[in-house]
């Protein structure tokens, strides 16, 4: 009983222990996260819907089995209604798992509950959602960054054990930063992304929001792999990500890309980033500065490309097979009410920028240069790499923002993913950790960043790192 | 004014597989609605397309066959528009980089063979049909053809007539069959055309404003519909109207075009790289090993049928215009028919009679085998020609071969020369007005007497010897 009480507080690696050794039931992890979610939820709002006691599984011997696991709400549950957090999906129900959603049922985990987020997560707040705002659990006054803002926030409230998130221009990452959690956005093509429901394709990756690093190399040693469903899935043979956890990261080169240490940067955000520089020297690794030159091109960049495949992808929410369908008498009609009842702000503002770029005669100046300066960035790293083993900026420009503060301010909004929206880019790996607290007591972050397909790096030195600080166990009170 | 029409025309040729080009799903004619469907092909959210390997293959088969140049790399794009049968929103295409570009069909007129250039063909997927017919409370929509891989071959405008079309479109889907990549069934819509028609005065070079003129069903209907178009178009120009740039639509109806859009309508398509499928590089040692194994084409086999059975070259590119036609002669001439003689049998009797009664070459009840024997016992003046086609459509009816039927109803030619002499002797004692007319000079005197042998013998008799031995007879008696 007095264990009972503990198991929200567990990591990923504490619950399939203690489910693998028979210490606990499938039945009590469900029940205690559900009395969990049930005290804190109405507090955060993490949480768009949970799973019914009955779809709990039986012990099925798999790595993770009986443990339950949070879900962002793009990324298709077969029978379980999956909304983006769009008025535009009320009601659809995919007849198909996602393929991570797959392997996470075959290693024995279940789907505890589906998290919000921005709209189709198009956002740093998680504001946009259908289903109104999730508050930060540090202090909800302030927003909990997005667009995984709910399965960022739910981790860090313990409502959940850990949850997946995805990540296309910094929405695992920065969420997980403002949470004070650690969030992981892999490699391109290192997790398949067939389910989850495409904002930027050539951007989105599905990964891990874990209360340890470790947490997170667990998972991804399930959800990663070749997917014959995803042409772009990598077909590079997946590492055991936990086997390199504790060799010592004596000798490593960490690059500090002064691009990313401009003025303007919260003094407190700076401070947090050279403490933890401290940190890995102490472990024995050198910091060194390196420059990645095309950085302040990234936002630009990004707001073109993102938007343009963005706006092809939502044009299948036509009111014609699925979701929302407005009552209309003609077909343009139909298009029209049906894409304006159910579309937020920001979801119609991208629609029209990616629209715009994309329009006969604006091609060139915009999508085509933009995916030529996307090769300049992306070459940067390939670059760096030669140098360094790893690259550590800050993962936000500030810690968390007051709710409301930024949400007429689009470009405003925007910039939180200035630090972030590059690793999309160029795709290599990326992980936020935390890093400290400002004076508010809000949460800081930090990112380590890999060469391409090389999470196993990012996973030591994180590993080693909070070995050597206390922040990943501080929690909020909530 | 006298006009020179100039058409071009875009054939959209259905590939054969089995599975569609995105996804796994039958590729079945004539199933219930939305049978043939999956996520995929549903465009539901969050589902990708996997290319399917067979599609490449035909592609680069079909490229081969109209002697075009291979893409070193395979790219797709996605050409974005709303209609309701388009499940994404986008159909994924080709745009800057065709799969093959650069080849040419050589097609049969009677003024010789013309060269067509082919600019390019690419690979694309189809869309669903919308259902209206005998429904009441709206419409319908059928996904079972969405997904299905097409090549769309488009001409260079360099045919001049609609009978150069016509001819054009005989010799694609003759190229298409031997090469095995597609059924070019219209009926079952796997092979589609629109046409770009304008006129231009008879010796100017600059083009005039083309239409484009879509639903035209038939190889008759493109006929029929160029006709019209170029008609319309002359009399517009003669009455000094300019022709509008639009899509116009045949209506088989009243077999007329109609207005669909114009210019100003015409949709931005807003092509982009299809981010979900990868660029790759089309394997050169594949291209060579297709390029080895394509079968015998059409013209291939026209010109060996002219060189090793001395056909005309008219002749030789009718039977090969349809392939089974062309293994039907072929197999007939192996049997031993003289070819130019089971060419003309083949030509002008077997395909009428077949043709009454609803069956073709392939239903044919007599064999090329069978064919070749009555063709031999004609040769060999065992029975006449003209028994010869009393006797064929008996084989079809019967299902008898021609010696059997011979046989039974004593048919045999009769060439013994004691019997047709007696029959000879007969004739001019019981004519003697002939005998008097043919000594006087006149020589159809003759021919009536060859008919009164003829009639005796029910036209078994050789008519060379009944001709040779009955002016014998009468020369003798001058």
């Amino acid at each position: 009983m007095e264990k009972n009480n503990q198991i929200h507080n567990f990591t990923l690696e504490e619950s399939a222990k203690a489910l693998k050794s028979g210490q606990c039931e499938p039945s009590d992890f469900y029940q205690a996260l559900r009395k969990r979610a049930e005290s804190v939820d109405p507090k955060i709002h993490a949480y768009i819907n949970y799973a019914e006691p009955s779809s709990v599984p039986s012990a099925n011997g798999g790595v993770f089995s009986g443990v339950p696991i949070s879900l962002k709400d793009n990324i298709s549950t077969q029978g379980w209604e999956t909304t983006c957090a769009s008025k535009i999906l009320k009601g659809y129900i995919p007849p198909y798992d996602a393929t991570v959603v797959r392997k996470l049922k075959e290693a024995g985990a279940y789907i505890f509950a589906k998290c919000n987020m921005d709209e189709f997560a198009f956002g740093s707040s998680t504001e946009t959602s259908a289903y109104g705002p999730t508050l930060n659990p540090w202090n909800p006054e302030y927003v909990p960054g997005g667009s995984s803002g709910g399965s960022a926030a739910s981790v860090a409230a313990n409502e959940a054990i850990c949850a997946l998130g995805s990540d296309t221009g910094g929405s695992i990452r920065q969420p997980a930063a403002l949470c004070g959690i650690v969030g992981l956005k892999p490699t391109y093509g290192r997790v398949s992304r067939y389910g989850l429901v495409a904002f930027g394709s050539s951007l989105d990756q599905i990964g891990p929001l874990t209360k340890t690093v470790k947490d997170s190399a667990l998972l991804m040693n399930v959800i990663a792999g070749h997917d014959p469903l995803d042409s772009t899935s990598a077909p590079e043979p997946v590492p055991d990500y936990t086997a390199d956890l504790e060799k010592s990261i004596k000798g490593m080169k960490i690059g500090w890309p002064k691009e990313y240490f401009i003025e303007g940067i919260d003094p407190e955000v700076r401070k947090a980033l050279e403490n933890a520089a401290d940190t890995f020297k102490s472990l024995g690794a050198t910091i060194k500065e390196i420059s990645l030159p095309h950085t302040p091109y990234a936002v630009a960049v990004y707001y073109v490309v993102a938007t343009a495949e963005a706006s092809s992808n939502l044009a299948r929410f036509d009111g014609v097979r699925f979701g929302l369908r407005a009552k209309a008498d003609t077909l343009r009609d139909l298009y029209f009410e049906t894409r304006d009842l159910g579309f937020g702000r920001e979801a119609k503002r991208r629609i029209l920028m990616g629209t715009f770029v994309l329009s006969s005669g604006y091609y060139d100046a915009y999508y085509r240069r933009a995916q030529k300066v996307r090769t300049l960035i992306k070459e940067d790293f390939v670059r760096a790499f030669k140098e360094v083993d790893l690259i550590m900026t800050p993962t936000a420009p500030t810690p968390a923002f007051k709710i409301g503060e930024k949400m007429d301010d689009p470009i405003q909004m925007y910039l939180s993913d200035i630090f972030t929206i590059s690793m999309n880019l160029s795709g290599v790996p990326c992980m936020s950790l935390p890093g400290g607290f400002d004076n508010k007591g809000l949460p800081i972050g930090f990112q380590l960043v890999g060469n391409f397909f090389n999470e196993s790096k990012i996973f030591r030195a994180g590993h080693q790192f909070e070995k050597a600080s206390p922040f990943h166990t501080m929690k909020p009170k909530i | 004014m006298k006009y020179e029409p100039v058409i071009g025309l875009e054939t959209h040729v259905q590939l054969k597989t089995d599975c569609k080009i995105f996804c796994a799903c039958p590729t079945s004619f004539g199933e219930q609605p939305n049978k043939n469907t999956c996520p995929v092909c549903l465009g539901l959210p969050g589902s990708l397309p996997v290319l399917n390997k067979k599609v490449l293959e035909l592609a680069i088969t079909a490229g081969l066959a109209i002697n075009c140049h291979i893409a070193e790399r395979l790219h797709f794009n996605r050409k974005n528009y709303f209609y309701p049968d388009l499940p994404k929103g986008y159909q994924i295409s080709q745009f800057n980089h065709p799969i093959c570009a650069k080849g040419f069909i050589d097609i049969a007129l009677p003024s010789g063979t013309k060269r067509i250039q082919i600019t390019r063909a690419h690979l694309e997927e189809d869309a669903g049909k919308l259902l209206h017919e005998g429904i009441h409370d709206g419409s319908y929509v059928d996904f079972n053809r969405a997904g299905v891989p097409l090549l769309e071959v488009v001409t260079e405008p360099d045919l001049r007539s609609s009978d150069e079309a016509y001819q054009y479109l005989i010799m694609l889907k003759a190229i298409m069959r031997y090469a095995g990549v597609s059924n070019c069934n219209m009926e079952e819509g796997s092979l589609r055309c629109d046409a770009n028609v304008s006129v231009r005065p008879v010796g100017t070079e600059k083009f005039g404003t083309r239409s484009e003129i879509k639903n035209l069903n038939s190889f008759k209907a493109v006929q029929k519909a160029i006709e019209y178009e170029i008609k319309r178009q002359s009399e517009l120009l003669d009455s000094g109207k300019p022709v509008a740039q639009e899509t116009r639509l045949w209506n088989e109806e009243r077999q007329v075009t109609i207005t669909m859009r114009s210019k100003e309508e015409a949709h931005d398509y807003r092509y982009f790289p299809e981010p979900d499928l990868v660029p790759f590089t089309v394997s050169r040692a594949e291209v060579e090993k297709i390029r080895k194994s394509l079968p015998e084409l059409p013209q291939q086999i026209s010109a060996r049928f002219q060189k090793e059975f001395g056909l005309s070259p008219y002749d030789a590119e009718v039977l090969v215009q349809d392939q089974r036609l062309a293994q039907y002669f072929e197999e007939a001439v192996r049997s031993g028919a003289q070819a130019k003689l089971a060419s003309n049998w083949i030509q002008s009797e077997l395909l009428g009679i077949l043709n009454e009664r609803k069956l073709n070459i392939e239903t044919s009840p007599v064999s090329p085998k069978d064919l070749a024997e009555l063709v031999k016992l004609i040769e060999n003046a065992t029975i006449s020609g003209k028994i010869g086609k009393e006797i064929l459509p008996r084989m079809v009816d019967e299902k008898k071969t021609a010696r059997q039927i011979i046989e039974t109803s004593g048919m045999t030619q009769i060439s013994d020369e004691k019997l047709i002499a007696e029959a000879a002797a007969r004739a001019i004692q019981s004519n003697p007005k002939s005998v008097e007319a043919f000594k006087s000079g006149k020589t159809n005197a003759l021919s009536f007497l060859v008919g009164r042998v003829m009639k005796e013998t029910q036209g078994r008799a050789n008519p060379q010897l009944v001709n040779k031995i009955l002016k014998e007879k009468l020369e003798q008696a001058v």
